[in-house]
């Protein structure tokens, strides 16, 4: 309960930086959304209607009231609400990254428990190398080489568009793969070190089976790191849905935050920046309390 | 004689060098910035030079890689485009664990209000994914190259603080750390001489990995179009736009994506290398 209350502040800094930042980037809406060939009038009159000629502390202020009152806004670019030009499009994000997550997790952790199990085996080598690989690979390349090999030569898979799971598959796949490797060497490296622990081998000594040491002993010693690297991950995943999204034509904020920038369309930002921003403090809190969990010398 | 001089007196270097991985690593690294330094030389075709009579002609004994939507030779310009990320990569990791590594190891090691006043701006820099961040700084900075070093380096600082800050706290947990307090040393040495060295460890995987990723942001950025600007060769932007004619000329995206993975792969490869070098209780493989 503290550690929630404690997210707050974060989230009102969070609105101060994300009001702020948006208000650094060069160029005036008022100008982009009039037209190059607007008069100074028409110019000035639809800053005074967007509120966009008073002082930005009048303006952040008037942004909190709306934003207490569930209201982001509407868009300067389409003049929807703010809150449906994204709520259209969160859940495909959402939806995006946590099968891509889940894509990361299952494949990285028994990765990294196959590899650390049997350190220095075939087994292990084979694991990393393809860790490696993952890590190494650009999500939008292996995006678009997913696309030549399973939608454009062998035709078993959707190249891009939502509809059903089968569209999600590559974009979940292209996602989770470079995260899946790093989540594999972080849980190696956690592993191989706690299993070095003499209470590692106290359990070995008794008689234990091996893989009850790691799994019952080792494995939540060593996942504590990882359940962080997996947090961090899951938020960064958001941020690449921006390429996957691209890459696979899909609905998402990413490519409404994109298109908002270019537009210069502050709510949106403003909007998407504060929805991802708040997604992630609470990530943050949700990892923070897992690590108390995991690891009582923490908690305090 | 003088190298063998060298390795006697620094096992860390020995180590490093005796490891497979790493040594790969660091072959392909210094492959690649040969080939950074020496493009003027081995590039068979200026990186700008337009011939809109060979556009995406596929990979043959005149153009390697092929040609590009209009007509550039793929392999000139990969190899330009070396310089430009490997510079990147550089630049933007240093800022990044300069602000960001100092910040949490003094966090955790002090502990109380100062720690929890840096974890929550922590917090709030790593509410933006890291390429949230640096689109966001680059479109208030405006896109271009040096705009995307440091927007890369903004989005890695919190990544360091976060990470130090819960190794320095694992390390501080140690009975040996409580001896060193009980001996009278001061916390600042015990800090500086006791806790850092164990707990860099882990940083160095994540740093191997972040020189990587900072790579890979680059490329992100050129791929959006917001890193370096045409008609500069670099290998997001140039995978950018080969991707329209994916089905007809895979080629012009391919090779560009090699290029990235390989040099990515490379930097994994010496990271993994150094933490063997710079942990020797682990095994040598």
């Amino acid at each position: 309960m503290q550690r929630a209350l404690l997210a707050l502040p974060s989230l009102l800094l969070v609105t101060v930086l994300v009001f702020t930042i948006v208000h650094l980037i060069p160029g005036d809406p008022a100008q982009i959304l009039a037209g190059d060939m607007a008069t100074p009038q028409a110019v000035a009159d639809l800053r005074a209607q967007w509120g966009l000629d008073r002082p930005l502390p009048i303006q952040y202020v008037a942004y909190l009231r709306n934003l207490a009152a569930g209201d982001l806004g509407r868009s300067i670019a389409t003049r929807n609400p703010v809150t449906r030009e994204i709520g259209d499009r969160f859940p495909t994000t959402l939806g995006l990254a946590a099968s891509g997550i889940l894509v990361a997790a299952i494949l990285g952790l028994g990765a990294g428990v196959l590899a650390a199990s049997k350190p220095f085996s075939g087994w292990d080598y084979g694991s990393m190398v393809l860790a490696l690989t993952g890590v190494s690979t650009p999500v939008f390349w292996s995006g678009l080489i997913l696309i030549l090999v399973f939608s454009v030569w062998l035709g078993w898979l959707p190249s891009g568009g939502t509809g059903s799971l089968r569209h999600m598959v590559l974009p979940a796949f292209s996602l989770g793969l470079f995260d899946a490797g790093v989540i594999a060497r972080q849980s190696r490296a956690g592993l191989l070190e706690v299993l070095e622990q003499d209470y590692i081998r106290t359990a070995r000594a008794k008689g234990l089976a091996e893989h009850l040491v790691v799994v019952r002993h080792a494995f939540k010693n060593a996942v504590i790191p990882v359940v962080t690297v997996i947090g961090m991950q899951f938020g960064r995943m958001l941020g690449g849905a921006v390429l996957v999204e691209s890459v696979f034509s899909l609905p998402g904020i990413g490519r409404l935050l994109v298109t908002a920038i270019s537009q210069r369309d502050y709510p949106v930002i403003q909007g998407i920046c504060l929805l991802l921003a708040a997604s992630f403090v609470i990530i943050n809190l949700a990892v923070d309390i897992a690590y108390g969990y995991l690891d009582p010398r923490i908690r305090q | 004689m003088k190298l063998i001089g060298l390795l006697r007196r620094n096992p860390a270097l020995r180590r490093l060098l005796m490891h497979r991985a790493g040594v790969i690593g660091l072959l392909l690294i210094a492959a690649l910035t040969l080939l950074a330094l020496a493009a003027p030389l081995l590039s068979p075709y200026s990186p700008d030079a337009i011939d809109l009579s060979i556009m995406l002609a596929p990979p043959s004994a005149t153009h390697w890689f092929g040609t590009d939507p209009v007509g550039r030779d793929i392999f000139s310009r990969c190899l330009w485009g070396a310089r430009i990320s490997l510079i990147i990569g550089l630049v933007s990791v240093s800022m990044g664990s300069l602000l960001g590594l100092p910040a949490g190891a003094i966090s955790a090691f002090v502990g109380g209000w100062p720690d929890r006043l840096v974890m929550r701006l922590v917090d709030i820099l790593l509410a933006f994914p890291p390429i949230l961040l640096a689109i966001i700084a680059i479109a208030v900075f405006g896109p271009g190259l040096t705009n995307a070093m440091i927007a890369i380096g903004i989005s890695q600082t919190p990544v360091y603080a976060r990470l130090m800050r819960s190794s320095v706290l694992k390390v501080r947990a140690e009975s040996y750390v409580e001896a060193a307090r009980s001996l009278g040393i001061p916390e600042w040495r015990v800090l500086a001489y006791h806790v850092m060295p164990n707990a860099i460890s882990p940083i160095i995987v994540q740093a191997s990995l972040s020189l990587a990723s900072a790579i890979l942001s680059a490329a992100y950025l050129g791929f959006l179009g917001l890193g370096a600007q045409p008609p500069t060769p670099e290998w997001g932007s140039m995978l950018s736009k080969g991707r329209d004619f994916l089905r007809s000329a895979p080629h012009a995206s391919i090779f560009p994506g090699l290029f990235i993975m390989v040099t990515v792969l490379s930097f994994n490869l010496l990271g993994d290398g150094l933490t063997n070098a710079l942990d020797p209780k682990r095994t040598r493989r």
